[in-house]
């Protein structure tokens, strides 16, 4: 397995790799951790002219709280985001979901926002900015943007960053107080990818009743989504199991779940229901 | 075409320079230009496990990186387990437990092992399972080998 041949660039600075995006457009990669980049070259899925290694900015790999807001830089690993205290105390939603990507070796290389950018319909990262109303902070030649996680997956292996642009943080609102959340997911088991894979968080009020309720889906179809029928029936509503079951019924309204060899359409459609329930119901566990 | 890049890397507690193509992974400069063939090739894709060394301290697979990548970097390969005094505990231990048979995953699996009981000298066996995740192994059934870590963690 090997790539096609390309012309490496390792810029020193994001302005540097703006430059360069915009030179060679559609015929460059960006490379962060290299690991959904490099397979998809081995496989010939993406043959790249040139490819901008920005490894070597300083400064992108970070997990950072101010204002209750925290920002994660583009670069920072999944082993980073797995093992901070500050994100085990503050949102744990996010290192659970890194400690379920693949393997140690895979975690110790891979960055949150390669895996973002890539799009994989069943990485992990999606279905959990969604459920924490992430901001993707991206950056042009024309200056910095703001995508919010909801608009930011447009279609397989496909989002709303330009060939130009590049994602250099992600920022997270501040959750609530009595908020609780978690990552659940049934694994293909050679790979790790999520068949099915959960993100789910509420918030409840003092009377137990749900104020916020958000859903991250990802693996079922095309691209992450949010289960937004599921969030419509919980909010509002005393949340106990009868609740949570009758509205996870609803996890994949909408939805066409994809078929493949790992699972049919309807199995996929059963499993996003199960899940959805359970997760919901260890959310709910967790709310303090 | 593009030209071959100029490397310069700590291997193995050593300065090492090299010449490599950008799309040559670190794997194959490991073998191929370095000749430090006991990092093995297996599935090429990031998912056996079998080309693991340590770089810059943490456990990766070499197909997945980069040559270039590892400019001023530090890494760790199989050859360089051994002491002054022979064999590492974990080589030894793999022997003594026949913790291998046609040997291809072995060096990735000793890596791996090593990482961890660097990071936790006494994991227990179920975190010895679980870290050795991105390990495969298609002739043992597992259980020597987690047998010779638990056996190299005892004599460290």
């Amino acid at each position: 397995m090997i790539p096609s041949n390309f012309e490496y660039f390792a810029p020193k600075s994001v302005p540097e790799a703006l430059s360069l995006l915009n030179k060679y457009q559609e015929d460059v990669k960006v490379l962060a951790g290299g690991h959904s980049l490099l397979p998809q070259m081995k496989l010939r899925l993406a043959a790249p002219k040139y490819v901008v290694d920005i490894g070597r900015i300083p400064g992108l790999a970070y997990i950072k709280e101010a204002d209750g807001k925290i920002s994660i830089g583009a670069l920072t690993t999944h082993y980073a985001l797995e093992s901070s205290a500050l994100l085990k105390q503050k949102c744990p939603l996010l290192s659970e979901t890194a400690a379920a990507i693949g393997d140690v070796q895979v975690r110790n290389r891979g960055t949150i926002g390669g895996s973002l950018v890539h799009a994989d319909p069943a990485a992990d990262w999606p279905a959990a900015v969604l459920a924490l109303n992430a901001e993707l902070k991206v950056i042009g030649k024309s200056g910095e943007r703001t995508i919010k996680a909801e608009d930011f997956f447009v279609e397989m292996m496909t989002t709303a960053i330009q060939p130009t642009e590049l994602l250099t943080e992600i920022r997270i609102p501040q959750l609530p107080a009595r908020t609780g959340s978690t990552y659940l997911k049934m694994h293909q088991k050679a790979s790790g990818f999520a068949i099915v894979g959960v993100a789910a968080r509420v918030t409840l009020d003092a009377n137990q009743v749900c104020q916020e309720v958000s859903i991250g889906i990802t693996g079922v179809t095309s691209k992450a989504y949010r289960a937004k029928s599921v969030e419509a029936e919980l909010r509002g509503k005393k949340l106990d199991s009868a609740a949570i079951k009758q509205a996870a019924q609803k996890a994949t309204d909408g939805i066409e779940a994809l078929a493949d060899l790992h699972a049919s359409s309807e199995y996929r459609s059963h499993l996003s229901r199960v899940y959805t329930r359970r997760a919901l119901e260890a959310a709910l566990s967790r709310v303090k | 075409m593009p030209g071959r890049v100029h490397v310069i890397a700590i291997i193995n507690g050593e300065k090492r320079e090299f010449l490599c193509e950008p799309l040559q992974t670190l794997l194959e400069v490991l073998r191929d230009e370095l000749k430090l063939t006991g990092t093995k090739e297996g599935c090429s894709n990031g998912n056996c496990g079998a080309c693991s060394v340590v770089l810059d301290g943490l456990l990766v697979d070499s197909c997945l990186v980069l040559g270039v990548e590892v400019e001023g970097r530090s890494l760790v390969t199989i050859e360089g387990l051994m002491g002054s005094d022979g064999l590492h505990p974990l080589q030894k231990a793999f022997l003594e437990n026949a913790a291998l048979q046609c040997g291809i995953c072995t060096p990735g699996f000793i890596m791996a092992a090593k990482a961890l009981l660097d990071k936790k000298p006494r994991a227990t066996e179920a975190e010895v399972r679980q870290w050795c995740a991105g390990n495969l192994c298609r002739c043992t059934g597992y259980d020597k080998i987690v047998r010779a870590i638990l056996a190299a963690e005892k004599s460290m």
